[in-house]
């Protein structure tokens, strides 16, 4: 009798990382006519890409960022026809308030650097239509800069559809599977993992704040941190605010979902802690939060917080993201680090990898997200 | 400055104050956070405040707390603060809690989750109709304000229910029926666990005096109801039901239903404390070592919160727990320590019977597709399924796809019966299945008083 090791511990492409970066890498891979295999130590979606604000935003982007973060907005206004589900995608303007004139001058001298560049998705808001788009802003918001077709979605929902469309067009997934180990072997990579051994010429890790772990196998170290960002969310209001609000001089993501709850965070943090998957709550980091919110919109003196949360994410010491190819190994891809900011860049990054894995080159210039930018090249 | 305790107490209810009076005797520094104004808990509640005549309407056992209270009143070196909702307990037990509209926070060396149980939520066609109400729920009432209602239909099963529908003759207003769920039968496959239940007969006789005193003020009883629903546009009218093979309908603009009480394992989710599935009492119910310890050090249940004992027993719990720790405290061993475990067995004797007796209906533990199960996001039993088969494993997943247990209550009310149908859906145990992870503050929390908040946190544990 031979034994026939099942496809899916075989495919063309394995992906590390059940979230929103390898589900939609898995599904434009697929799409490529690549057989592939996500892996996944828990469930889909059960750190970052299911807990997230949800904001999809270009605005206020790194401009290394900015060409991709632009594709990828091209994506998500098709996400229906893509997905065949809206993932909760709505176009609304994200906005960027300036508290005093020094800000709105710092807010303007972005416009212009990235009109420059020839972007000119971000525009400046003076006072009066700050508070045509928001009503509610207190008194003393002399500004803002807005991306007016940005928006938000469901998180959750959005990964779970990426893992949907990925499934339907052949991909598999494997939850409660924890890559541990990977070794080279007659030009392929075998992976070892809690349960069996896969093998796949081309791996993709993306598993966020735990990717650093296999990189460092790899003998590619990077200084990736896990994070631990604060959220909290309201009981209903009445509608008063249709954008994505944050500030310039301070953290903050703040929007009124569609049923009346606010969700907000922007960048307090709690305390992570990869090794047992919790994270815990700083109330004491918190009440900034709550503090700035009330202060940008006064009705929120009179809301009540039902519930607070944080999601653990991968971030990197200047902030944006490690994505490519190995330096170092054939067939071993990147993206993680995403520093609190990648769900907006998920579809265009998925198929960026995509094409990086199928075809071997991308036209997209990825050298400001190289592994190997760090001059110490030492885990933290 | 941050002030630390050597133990503090969330609950003031049997449990709660015969923790502190002990623990407090041995000279520790004791604190005991309340949400209610007065002490005594659910079973106790306004114990304090009751006119004579309350107090005979609400019987013996209720009248008997008037001493607990009166001894934890009493006892010198008890800090109590009612009023006080505890909203998060972060990591080295700092309790933080909300009074008089201002939050701070207490760091205890030992805690004592004393919150006690919670009604079973009963899912049933219409059951979130104004005019339905539980059965604990009617006796808060009775007791805080000496209010009942007028021709209240009782529905369900459990001893509570019993002890209302009395109460509520002595008080003057008869329900007007009682609906028991309990099937035909029942009885017969319980009385096995008869003779155990006969080491705590004195539960067994108080039990059947209330039916008699109910059966003699002639309140209409049917019994093997099924198939229950509550009609009604707007409001109450009717509730509909079958019994011994024949359809029933009372007119009624108020019903109450009870299938029993579990544990609220708020508190002891939050902790991240082990939990494992009862099935003789169907409920989930902290790990706890045989002085009321749980997994998690120095964090200790005592009363129903670890299983649903009674207030008698909640009451003794209370108390080994507070000498417990007393020991552990270096106050040396106390001989009433191993009397009380004692005492606690044979008070167990007559739970199996009990439970096995008035298990939950099965309408409860698996409602019909179209029914509501979560209450604050409006989500039926029939979307969870469909969640399942599209490959949801656990209630988090299913809060993500659906928004269960996300309103104000977070899942307190629908959080057992979405384990109950995902498991029965699933084919997996609830073990298995599991639980909603809760996410703090326990109860909502004003978003200004927050912003208004700075416990004295050390700052090691800060990122800022």
């Amino acid at each position: 009798m031979t034994i026939v090791p099942a496809r899916h511990t075989t495919p063309d492409l394995l992906i590390i990382g059940g979230g929103i970066h390898g589900c939609a890498a898995a599904l434009f891979a697929a799409k490529r006519g690549m057989s592939v295999t996500v892996i996944e130590k828990d469930s889909v979606a059960r750190h970052a890409s299911g807990v997230n604000a949800g904001g999809v935003r270009r605005l206020g982007r790194d401009f290394a960022e900015v060409p991709i973060s632009v594709r990828s907005m091209q994506i998500w206004h098709d996400i229906p026809d893509l997905l065949g589900e809206d993932c909760g995608f709505q176009i609304a303007p994200q906005i960027k308030l300036a508290e005093n004139e020094d800000e709105l001058a710092s807010l303007r001298k972005r416009a212009d650097d990235l009109a420059m560049l020839g972007f000119e998705h971000e525009v400046v808001l003076d006072r009066s239509r700050v508070r045509e788009l928001l009503p509610a802003v207190a008194d003393h918001v002399v500004g803002g800069l807005a991306c007016l077709d940005d928006g938000f979605a469901q998180p959750f929902w959005t990964t779970t559809a990426f893992r949907r469309k990925a499934e339907h067009l052949g991909a598999v997934f494997v939850e409660g599977v924890r890559a541990e180990r990977l070794v080279r072997e007659a030009g392929d990579w075998i992976v070892a993992t809690s349960a069996g051994s896969y093998r796949a010429p081309k791996v993709l890790i993306s598993c966020g704040a735990w990717s650093g772990i296999l990189a460092a196998q790899l003998d590619e170290p990077v200084p990736v941190h896990a994070i631990a960002p604060l959220m909290l969310v309201t009981s209903r209001l009445p509608a008063f605010c249709n954008a994505v609000v944050g500030a310039t001089g301070r953290p903050l993501s703040f929007k009124q979902m569609p049923n009346g709850t606010v969700v907000i965070g922007g960048g307090r943090r709690g305390i992570a802690e990869p090794a047992s998957n919790r994270s815990e709550i700083l109330f004491s980091q918190l009440r900034l939060t709550a503090d700035t919110a009330i202060s940008l919109f006064p009705i929120m003196a009179s809301a009540t917080i039902i519930r607070t949360w944080s999601g653990i994410e991968g971030c990197m010491p200047d902030e944006i993201p490690v994505i490519g190819a190995s330096r170092k190994h054939e067939g071993i891809f990147y993206s993680f680090g995403y520093s609190a900011h990648g769900f907006q860049l998920g579809p265009a990054v998925g198929e960026l990898m995509a094409e990086l894995a199928s075809t071997g080159s991308t036209q997209t210039d990825l050298s400001k997200f190289s592994i190997d930018r760090f001059p110490s090249n030492q885990c933290q | 400055m941050t002030r630390l305790k050597d133990v503090v107490i969330i609950g003031a209810g049997p449990a709660g104050m015969a923790c502190a009076v002990e623990a407090a005797a041995k000279g520790l520094s004791t604190v005991v956070l309340d949400e209610n104004p007065q002490p005594g808990g659910q079973v106790y509640r306004a114990i304090e405040s009751a006119s004579e005549n309350r107090l005979r309407v609400l019987g013996h056992d209720y009248a008997r707390g008037r001493e607990l209270a009166s001894e934890f009143r009493q006892s010198s070196g008890v800090d109590y603060h009612p009023g006080s909702t505890v909203w998060n307990i972060g990591p080295d037990r700092l309790v933080e809690f909300s009074r008089d509209g201002k939050s701070s926070a207490i760091r205890a060396s030992h805690l004592v989750v004393a919150t006690g149980a919670i009604e079973r939520p009963c899912p049933l066609p219409g059951w979130t109709l104004p005019g339905v109400t539980t059965a604990g729920a009617l006796q808060i009432l009775l007791k805080t304000s000496g209010i009942t209602y007028q021709d209240t239909v009782l529905t369900g099963s459990g001893p509570l229910l019993w002890l209302l529908a009395a109460q509520m003759v002595d008080a003057g207003s008869p329900p007007k029926a009682i609906v028991e769920t309990v099937p035909r039968g029942r009885l017969f496959n319980a009385l096995p666990e008869l003779m155990t239940a006969l080491g705590a007969r004195e539960y067994l006789l108080k039990g059947m005096s209330m039916i008699r005193k109910v059966k003699r003020a002639g309140v209409r009883i049917h019994v093997g109801a099924d198939d229950i629903a509550i009609e009604g546009s707007g409001a109450v009218s009717a509730i509909r039901f079958r019994s011994k093979g024949t359809e029933h309908r009372i007119a009624t603009d108020a019903v109450a239903l009870h299938q029993g009480v579990v544990p609220n394992q708020q508190v002891t989710r939050l902790l991240g404390c082990r939990h494992f599935w009862d099935d003789s009492q169907k409920c989930f119910r902290p790990k706890l070592s045989e002085d009321r310890e749980t997994s998690c050090a120095h964090v200790y249940v005592a009363g129903d919160g670890g299983g649903i004992e009674g207030a008698k027993s909640a009451e003794m719990q209370g108390r080994l727990v507070g000498l417990a720790i007393a020991e552990k405290e270096g106050h040396g061993t106390d001989p009433r320590i191993s009397e009380l475990r004692l005492t606690l067995k044979r008070e167990a004797h007559v739970r199996p019977f009990l439970e096995k007796l008035y298990a939950p209906s099965r309408q409860i533990l698996h409602p019909d597709d179209a029914t509501v199960i979560c209450r604050c996001e409006e989500v039926t039993a029939g979307s969870v399924r469909e969640a399942v088969t599209q490959g949801a494993p656990g209630p988090n997943q299913v809060k993500s796809f659906l928004r269960t247990g996300m309103g104000p209550c977070q899942g307190r009310i629908c959080g057992l019966v979405v384990t109950s149908v995902i498991s029965e859906s699933g084919g997996k145990s609830p073990d298995d299945v599991d639980y909603y992870r809760i996410r703090p503050p326990l109860k909502p929390l004003p978003l200004a008083e927050l912003a208004d908040y700075s416990a004295d946190i050390p700052g090691s544990r800060d990122t800022a």
